[in-house]
């Protein structure tokens, strides 16, 4: 059954619809390598039990129809699933058990898709690396003691891993991007507004977009058309014609403009990162696009920017978890008391440092100097990208300045660690599509990603854009099963 | 004190002070959900019965404006003559507290929903302005319980979430009596147009007080101290008189006035520190993520401007011009709004040969006292505007005298009885035949020969018992008024 993994979602739900495979064998050997993959430490809570007892139930009435038709997969644990443990990384909520279920994962399950379990992730989605979570470090596939990058790290793993055929992570500054770069998959993060944030944990809530990890942009696509809806319990969720992405997929992106911006080429990029790109830029071209030298020049306030915003609004919506109402709750000699010592055992050192900054920028005092320059300089940062794509349709560079490091090279340096987010971060500051797909490896045969950031709402362009050039790329993903014994 | 004029002065050895006032009113929007979730708003409910996921802040769970709630708001903002901003923001105010699930309070800082405005109050010594600074949309906090257990604090967040607004003036207040007739302005406003019910008891209308003293004449404001939570208008007044002489008191010792958040005690009637200026908190405003800038269009705002009903200052207007009251008894009957309707009911179903003038007495009079009495609301009323006008129209005709009404107004309390049926039942019609009047004071007369005599004489105080002697004769039925006109006659 090991076949069974190594397929697309795609081509098992095919083999599903020609009843070549039951939703019960696929579910079986997903679980079986994960069982075998423990080493990874890909999953936080592991769901098999109710997974088969699900894919047994399609199985008996299976409904064809659907997208996802008893596709089981795990999705990253910071999506609230009713009944099953919702953690986000983290010992603050350890023990918490939601009610309710996330608009993203509803939608998931009414195409049939089925839950494996819920994935490792940093400690509330603040991380490059996994290294925050509460739960451990996940190991990369592509190699032992590497980082699958963060925060979506146990998604990425698993998917590149085969624990899972998709699965779901969501992207703050560049946490779907960067690990699918990490570990050589494709990770979309959607527009602003295209996927409801409803029973997601929050991070930073005018950032947070959730969005589809996979082995191919196909599959990517798929999975988008299913989990992107209108939802009005989201009041940030935008109301727009939501394409039929994987049906009205193509690779004819003849004529289309893509712009190269110059501010991407930063300071002290490896060399094997400007090669890759200069490779892309000639995958577009031999596919029939035009490239176009474009600027973005507000691109080096993008991070600062970044790391600004996005811990104003953590310091907020982190509030919540203070013991009082679920979660963990250290015992205190009265109110205050108890709040510090929650808070303080609760949440990890990353977690309470962007607390820190959170509320120190939006003190009063500090408040126009950090967070209202940051809003204006955001501001700006979409303006470079309307003006470009006055001329573009969409834009090309590297997904990350680096490949995966080794785990615990970048723990003891928050900047270094923060420099990772350099491509992405800009992205989501202006609420655009981006997608990272694999395009090539570096000295030491880790993988590479390139990055295609579109218009808004603009995701079929993207997605038509990384499946022409994935055409062309022909990646092949060094993955030696160097974990099961 | 200085109550000689209309101006309340407080008196030292030298010196006079004037006291200023600004309110920070904090009123329920009445609506049947919260301002950001499904959840119902009863009150008195039991504890933690009224708690969605949202109010709870559960995680991932987000906020959703309540349309309701923001129409209230606007047609609140359109009752106070106040700019309607078409773009407004909700912002966080971020603060610990067990009560706050979130953390934080969305409410409104820097872009309220409706900007300035100005409520005029009805002083003994003429019409007085008052400025709205804003009034801004934002949630209530839950409940902590205290006094449940020794060792534990109980929270109940069903309040936990519920639209508030909060009217802030302008700095306008001089008195208490000026204090006691915004917040009833206020009230009998946001009833009049449904928004707030303005029950103080249950909390609907509570105010933080800013009191500062000056000089009399100095045209600088002195030092603020704020008031939190005054949740009736007596306590606004105890709280504001005090808070004015010790602040008087520490000038005149040459001390200076620390701005700081005080509380009013009720027991001790006395203001005490809560904290100081130093102390405060650190809100860290900023917009809410969660909720995107609300925008208004104008035909919205047109559309609910139109369905503003009367307000009370053009009632009052309208009264005095069509039905020839006075300004004094047009403000009584408007200044609460079931009083109005009850009003107007009854004129209306008094019908065409009515005396409004007789209706107002009889509101004011006896209906106002036997509410009182029964500590009810006129719009519980034991009697029917319908009935009421029938009484008042059986004197207004002549069929029953005010006396025999007062008779027949208290039997139809019990059970809002039809006064005709308890005139005809009771044989209470007033005896207006003229032959059978004059048969009766001739009789009396007779039977009273020396007094007759008495009268003639000159001892015209003697005419009152001629007249009591015929309507006890009548059983207290007689027309007086003929009674009158055939005494004359005869004797």
């Amino acid at each position: 059954m090991s076949d069974i993994t190594k397929q697309s979602l795609t081509e098992l739900v095919e083999n599903i619809k020609n009843k070549k495979l039951s939703s019960t064998d696929i579910t079986k050997a997903f679980i079986e390598r994960s069982e075998n993959s423990k080493e990874l430490n890909a999953y936080i809570t592991e769901d098999y039990t109710s997974a088969l007892d699900k894919a047994k139930k399609f199985d008996q009435k299976p409904n064809l129809n659907l997208k996802l038709p008893g596709i089981p997969m795990a999705v990253k644990d910071l999506f609230c699933t009713k009944d099953v443990k919702t953690t986000a990384g983290s010992k603050i909520l350890n023990n918490f058990i939601p009610t309710y279920e996330s608009t993203v994962t509803d939608n998931i399950w009414k195409e049939g898709g089925i839950l494996l379990g819920k994935l490792n992730c940093d400690e509330f989605a603040m991380g490059s690396s996994n290294e925050t979570s509460f739960f451990g470090n996940v190991q990369n596939p592509i190699d032992k003691d590497l980082v699958p990058g963060g925060s979506s790290g146990g998604s990425a793993s698993a998917v590149a891993g085969q624990l899972t055929p998709i699965t779901i992570g969501t992207d703050t500054g560049g946490s779907i991007r960067q690990p699918a770069s990490f570990t050589g998959t494709v990770g979309l993060k959607p527009t602003y507004g295209s996927c409801s944030r409803y029973g997601i944990v929050a991070f930073a809530s005018s950032l947070d977009q959730a969005g589809p990890m996979a082995q191919n942009v196909k599959d990517c696509a798929l999975l988008q058309e299913v989990i992107s809806s209108y939802d009005s319990k989201d009041s940030t969720s935008v109301d727009f014609k939501r394409n039929q992405y994987s049906k009205e997929l193509t690779n004819n992106i003849k004529g289309k403009k893509i712009g190269i911006p110059k501010e991407y080429r930063v300071d002290g990029m490896p060399k094997e990162i400007e090669d890759l790109w200069q490779k892309g830029i000639q995958y577009v071209k031999d596919c029939g696009a035009k490239t176009i030298d474009i600027s973005l020049p507000n691109t080096s306030y993008a991070l600062p920017t970044y790391y600004i915003v996005a811990p104003a609004e953590a310091s907020s919506n982190l509030a919540r978890y203070d013991g009082v109402k679920y979660g963990f709750r250290a015992k205190g000699e009265n109110l205050i008391d108890m709040y510090e010592k929650t808070r303080s055992e609760g949440f990890g050192a990353e977690v309470q440092r962007r607390i820190m900054i959170g509320t120190y920028v939006l003190s009063s005092g500090y408040y126009d100097a950090y967070y209202l320059k940051a809003q204006k300089v955001r501001k700006l940062i979409k303006n470079d990208f309307d003006e470009a794509y006055k001329k573009v349709d969409a834009i090309l560079t590297p997904s990350t300045p680096s490949a995966a490091f080794k785990i615990g090279e970048k723990t003891n340096d928050p900047v270094s660690m923060y420099l990772n987010d350099i491509f992405t971060v800009p992205v989501n500051l202006a609420g655009l599509p981006g997608i990272s797909i694999p395009a090539g490896h570096d000295s030491k045969g880790y993988p590479l990603g390139l990055q295609i950031i579109g218009k808004a709402f603009d995701e079929q362009n993207i997605l038509n854009i990384a499946y022409a050039m994935e055409q062309k790329i022909n990646f092949k993903n060094k993955i030696t099963d160097w974990w099961i014994k | 004190m200085s109550k000689n004029s209309s101006e309340y002065l407080i008196n030292r050895k030298d010196n006079q002070y004037e006291v200023v006032i600004g309110l920070e009113v904090h009123a329920q929007v009445l609506s049947e959900s919260k301002l950001f979730s499904t959840s119902a708003t009863k009150f008195g409910a039991e504890p933690n019965t009224q708690v969605s996921l949202v109010d709870a802040a559960f995680p991932g769970m987000l906020p959703v404006i309540n349309e309701f709630c923001v129409k209230q708001a606007i047609k609140t903002g359109i009752g106070l003559n106040a700019k309607i901003n078409k773009r407004s923001v909700f912002d966080r105010k971020n603060y610990f507290y067990a009560d706050l699930p979130q953390g934080y309070q969305i409410s409104q800082f820097k872009d309220p929903i409706v900007g300035e405005g100005k409520v005029i109050l009805d002083m003994p010594n003429g019409k007085k302005e008052i400025g709205i600074e804003r009034l801004h949309l934002e949630q209530d906090a839950g409940k902590s319980i205290h006094d449940l257990d020794p060792q534990n604090t109980f929270v109940d967040l069903n309040r936990s979430g519920v639209a508030l607004m909060e009217i802030v003036s302008k700095p306008d207040l001089r008195s208490p009596d000026e204090v006691n007739a915004y917040i009833k302005k206020l009230r009998s406003i946001m009833r009049y147009l449904g928004t707030c019910d303005g029950n103080m008891q249950e909390g609907s209308l509570r105010a933080d007080v800013n009191v500062s003293v000056r000089p009399k004449g100095s045209k600088e404001f002195g030092t603020r101290c704020e008031i939190k939570n005054v949740n009736s208008i007596k306590f606004m007044q105890m709280a504001i008189e005090y808070e004015a002489n010790r602040q008087v008191d520490l000038i005149e010792e040459g001390k200076t006035i620390d701005q700081e958040t005080r509380l009013f005690d009720t027991k001790k009637n006395e203001t005490r520190s809560m904290r100081s200026k130093e102390d405060a908190h650190d809100y860290r405003y900023f917009p809410d993520p969660d909720l995107l800038p609300l925008e208004v269009s104008e035909k919205f705002i047109e559309e609910l401007k139109n369905n503003i009903p009367e307000l009370p200052d053009d009632k009052k207007i309208r009264f005095i011009e069509e039905f020839k009251l006075s300004p004094y008894e047009a403000n009584i009957l408007v200044s609460d709004i079931d009083t109005a309707k009850y009003f107007e009911e009854v004129v209306a179903k008094m019908g065409k040969n009515k005396d409004i003038k007789l209706a107002v007495n009889w509101i004011t009079g006896e209906l106002f006292a036997v509410l009182n009495s029964k500590g009810l609301e006129i719009s519980q009323s034991p009697v029917s505007a319908k009935n009421f006008a029938i009484l008042i129209n059986l004197i207004k005709n002549g069929t029953i005298s005010g006396k025999i009404a007062k008779t027949v107004f208290e039997l139809m309390i019990d059970g809002d009885k039809d006064p005709q049926k308890i005139v005809e039942e009771k044989g209470l019609k007033q005896q207006s035949d003229p032959k059978a009047l004059e048969a009766l004071i001739e009789k009396i007369i007779n039977d009273n020969r020396e007094k007759a005599i008495e009268y003639k004489q000159g001892k015209e105080k003697l005419f009152g018992f001629f007249v009591g002697q015929a309507m006890k004769a009548s059983g207290g039925k007689a027309n007086p008024q003929l009674i009158n006109e055939i005494l004359k006659k005869r004797l």
